[in-house]
């Protein structure tokens, strides 16, 4: 447990929790985008490179861009007046802290782990293209499916309806 | 406690702020957001098992947190699409009114 | 076989399909009616004489004797026959059934044109001509036993005609019921016969009840009071006989019977049905006879014979005493048959089948010429019936009266020209050579005197003298005759038709001649039925038994008719009102022979009263008992279905409707779990996700 990752690792944690929760919409986004940041310091950290990079450039770049945009065409831009946590938040929280704490209890005390650190591996970009060729051609094609499908089906279900004119002709 | 303890109560940490992100806010935004960050610890958790566990060199979590950064934002795409389409709607973003399965 | 014997079904069978078809006739067809009555009882009288010739030219070699029978019906693994017979004891009795209903259905044709039911008449004198042809023919206990009751039956229907009058109705009923009572002993002995011998059939190759493989069984068992089955068996079927045939003590119902049309009396209860009863005992006479000791002439005596001996003899003796005292002039001729009936009875006991049978086809001659010489009179005196009323006949009605006055000579037993003299000579003859008793002899020589004595009473009453029927008519004053004081003429009686009177001369024709065919001289008769030889020999008529005993029943016969003669004929009464002769001198005994020794009110007080309190009795049981226990059902019942429908509401249904209740209000507390909102169930999913590892850790731990 170096220290790099100790203060990556708390800069993470605080800025999920401050994404989770701020009042004003667009502060929650920027957190999140300290967050997925962090996360990806963390992969680098722990020598999966391709993969941190990976994590920067659909995260930040696709994701988080799309939790603006969401955040825009809602209408949720401005800070909320009313109440910003749900009836019955406290069992959430409950039930959350319960989750971690089965978790956290089972990480520490569970025999399976191992205990030796092994070496680095050395993974290249080549490496894992080949992989995807060879062994992970088949989820890899899903894959590309799977993401056609989504966009397709992002696009109708928040396509604008074209408006109908009523017999009145006014326009809905 | 080893780095990979560390890595995993890191990552369990993440999950249970997320869950209680996506279970706590009104916002219907910031629920999908909570589960980005659920997902997000999961990978976590994946690369930590990947580099301290056995066989390294097969780069299976490599892989799976691959596709599993693509069907994330695939997942988050339609949400988000599904969040819009609600909004023009219902007019509102708020999870405790839309309660058409009430009942 | 001979077709005829094939074919005998025929002769019942006409009269029957004439019955069924003016049954479903429109009325009026009265031309129709009669002449398919009369054809069919032609025919049959055709197929008679067929059949006695088929059985002519036999004698010497036993009793011709030829059976027809076939299976009818199956019940259990066991066929019932049904058949028919020709003998020569059927053959007589076909052929004088049929004459003699002819005779009549002709003369009812004149006697009924003025009545309105002239279709369903004819129609019931078919069918009963059916059944008693059926009952001769029979073969078969069955079919014996139901023509038997087609008999009574139209018997009833017939008495009761005039239905309306209620006297007419009664008697039906009387009649009726009487003769049951003598039909239960009747079908108890024949079903007792059919136990005993296995089999419904008289006659049948060796096999019938008749026959001696089955009366020698019968002999040989006894039954109570140490009697042969055969004996109780024969007094069995006599008691059938006793009630059909109208023999004290169940001889009530005759008499009444002449509420009938007077044809009716004539066929029914002068020649035929009541004579069914003297030709079952005929018929059954093996089984009587089964066993005796051989007598004088070969007539055996057994115990059965006995009895129907004592019970002729007695009937005889007390109806003709009763007809003494009679004014109605059909009554008289109604307790002549009764006792003539006891004859033919003692007859059939003391000389055997065809001493009894010959008296019963002479009677059916001249006491069917009687009756309907009767009903001849009571037309022509506008249906005058009481003897007081009447008289001077003859010169109004001078066919009547000689016929008439040929049937009652006939009746009386005149010496040598006339029938009645024969067969009552051949019955005194056997009464005094049987071995029992002479008392029956003595009985029948009374009988005989009384039987003289009345019947020139009725005579001299009805037709000698002069005319009494006017002064009751004369103080009626019909308004039909409203001139009628002047012109008496129109009351006087007349004539009867030619349709009514032909018939009478051939009657009485036969009432003379029949007679030749059973004198001793020439024994045709009695060797006929019963296959032995005879020859013509008149030396036979001057054997000192022979010859005393006729010369005593003409001495008899004479002094009847002369004290008759002497009381009534000479010394004429004047007036309707006027007591007779034999009332003036002997009141008490006059009246209780007037009374019929008032044996009709002894049975009204005790038989009558004592089934009226059994048919109240009955009613009570069945209005309270039985209809108290359908009441008890009922209620049960009710009460049961309120029970169910209070545990349907109350329990069914409210169990049901608790249960769907809850389960609506357990759904509806179930579906508050869906409240629509996603972060409830997440945090659902939560909850579970810590439960299912736990559920694992532990789970792998132990």
């Amino acid at each position: 447990m170096s220290l790099p990752f100790i203060i990556i690792a708390f800069v993470t944690l605080f800025a999920a929790a401050a994404a989770m929760s701020l009042r004003n919409l667009v502060h929650c986004a920027l957190a999140f985008v300290v967050a997925f940041a962090g996360l990806a310091a963390l992969y680098l950290q722990l020598d999966a490179q391709f993969v941190g990079f990976a994590q920067i450039l659909v995260y930040v770049g696709a994701i988080a861009i799309l939790i603006v945009f969401a955040i825009l065409l809602t209408r949720s831009g401005d800070t909320p007046n009313e109440a910003v946590l749900a009836p019955g938040w406290i069992y959430g929280i409950a039930v959350s802290a319960v989750v971690f704490t089965m978790l956290g209890w089972a990480v520490l005390n569970s025999s399976a782990l191992p205990k030796q650190t092994p070496p680095a591996p050395a993974t290249t970009v080549k490496n894992i293209g080949d992989l995807l060729m060879t062994k992970y051609v088949l989820p890899l094609e899903i894959i590309g499916l799977l993401l056609t499908a989504a966009m397709i089906g992002a696009v109708i279900i928040a396509l604008k309806e074209p408006s109908k004119t009523d017999y009145s002709g006014r326009k809905t | 406690m080893t780095p990979l303890q560390g890595c995993l109560l890191v990552s369990a940490l993440l999950f249970a702020i997320g869950f209680a992100g996506a279970v706590t806010r009104r916002h219907a935004i910031l629920a999908l957001v909570g589960i980005e960050l659920m997902l997000n610890a999961a990978n976590l958790n994946f690369i930590a098992f990947w580099r301290y566990g056995a066989h390294p060199e097969a780069l299976t979590g490599v892989m799976f947190v691959i596709f599993s950064i693509a069907i994330a934002a695939a997942e988050a795409a339609v949400g988000l699409a599904l969040i819009i389409a609600i909004y023009r709607h219902k007019k509102t973003s708020n999870l405790d009114e839309v309660k058409e399965l009430k009942g | 076989m001979i077709w005829i014997v094939k074919n005998l079904w025929l002769i019942p069978v006409l009269p029957l399909f004439a019955a069924g078809i003016i049954a479903v006739n429109k009325q009026p067809a009265r031309k129709l009616a009669a002449t398919l009555a009369i054809g069919s009882m032609a025919l049959g009288f055709l197929l008679s004489l067929c059949a006695f010739a088929a059985t002519l030219g036999h004698h010497g070699d036993g009793v011709f004797r030829e059976v027809f029978s076939f299976p009818w019906i199956q019940f259990g693994g066991q066929w019932m026959d049904i058949g028919w017979v020709l003998d020569p004891l059927t053959a007589i009795m076909l052929m004088m059934v049929t004459f003699v209903g002819m005779l009549i259905f002709i003369f009812s044709v004149g006697y009924m044109a003025h009545d309105e039911n002239f279709m369903r008449f004819f129609c019931f004198l078919a069918l009963f001509a059916a059944g008693m042809l059926g009952v001769v023919i029979a073969n078969n206990l069955f079919l014996f036993f139901v023509s038997w009751e087609i008999v009574g039956l139209t018997s009833y229907l017939l008495i009761g005609f005039w239905y309306h009058k209620p006297s007419a109705a009664a008697a039906a009923k009387k009649a009726f019921i009487t003769t049951r009572i003598g039909d239960l002993g009747l079908l108890l002995g024949m079903v007792w016969l059919y136990a005993e011998t296995g089999t419904l059939n008289f006659y049948d190759g060796g096999k019938g009840c008749l026959e001696s493989g089955a009366l020698a069984t019968m002999l040989t068992h006894a039954t109570i009071g140490g009697m042969a089955v055969s004996t109780m068996i024969g007094l069995l079927i006599f008691l059938g006989a006793v009630g059909k045939s109208g023999q004290v003590p169940l001889h009530v119902w005759l008499p009444d019977a002449m509420e009938g049309p007077t044809p009716v009396s004539a066929l029914i209860h002068a020649a035929t049905m009541v004579a069914a009863g003297v030709f079952l005992v005929a018929r059954v006479y093996p089984l009587m006879s089964v066993g005796g000791i051989i007598g004088a002439h070969g007539v055996p005596v057994t115990t059965s014979l006995t009895v129907i001996t004592w019970v002729g003899a007695i009937t005889a003796i007390f109806a003709a005493s009763i007809a003494v005292a009679q004014n109605d002039i059909k009554r008289i001729l109604a307790y002549s048959t009764v006792s003539q009936l006891g004859y033919m009875m003692m007859g059939l006991g003391v000389g055997g089948v065809a001493v009894g049978m010959f008296h019963l086809i002479t009677h059916a001659f001249f006491k069917a010429l009687l009756f309907l010489g009767s009903g001849s009179v009571i037309h022509g005196c506008h249906e005058e019936q009481d003897v007081r009323k009447m008289g001077g006949l003859k010169k109004y009605m001078p066919v009547t009266f000689a016929v008439y006055a040929v049937g009652m000579l006939a009746l009386a037993g005149f010496p040598l020209f006339f029938s009645g003299f024969w067969s009552k000579d051949e019955i005194l003859h056997s009464a005094h050579n049987w071995p029992v008793s002479h008392i029956p002899f003595l009985l029948g020589c009374t009988g005989a005197l009384f039987t003289a004595f009345y019947m020139t009473r009725q005579v001299a009453l009805v037709f000698f003298g002069s005319y009494r029927g006017h002064e009751e008519k004369s103080a009626h004053g019909h308004s039909a005759h409203a001139h009628s004081h002047s012109s008496e003429s129109s009351h006087d009686p007349h004539e009867s038709p030619a349709v009514m009177t032909v018939p009478l001369i051939i009657l009485a024709g036969f009432a003379i001649l029949l007679g030749f065919v059973g004198t001793p001289a020439w024994p045709w008769f009695d060797g006929y039925l019963t296959g032995e030889e005879f020859k013509f020999d008149f030396s036979k008529l001057t054997e000192p038994g022979t010859l005393g005993l006729m010369l005593a029943s003409a001495a008899i016969v004479f002094t009847g008719l002369g004290l008759g003669w002497f009381l009534y004929g000479k010394r004429q009464r004047k007036t309707v009102a006027e007591k007779d002769v034999l009332e003036a001198a002997q009141p008490f005994i006059y009246k209780l022979l007037e009374n019929k020794y008032f044996i009709d009110e002894i049975y009204e007080a005790t038989v009558i009263r004592f089934n009226a309190f059994a048919a109240w009795l009955c009613d009570f049981a069945d209005q309270w008992i039985f209809g108290g226990a359908v009441l008890l059902v009922k209620y049960i019942t009710v009460g049961l279905a309120w029970l169910y429908r209070l545990t349907d509401e109350y329990f069914v249904n409210l169990g049901f409707d608790t249960g769907c209740e809850a389960l609506r209000e357990g759904g509806g507390g179930l579906s508050k779990l869906h409240t629509g909102r996603v972060q409830t169930y997440l945090r659902v999913i939560g909850v579970a996700l810590v439960a299912l590892i736990i559920f694992l850790i532990w789970g792998r731990k132990a």
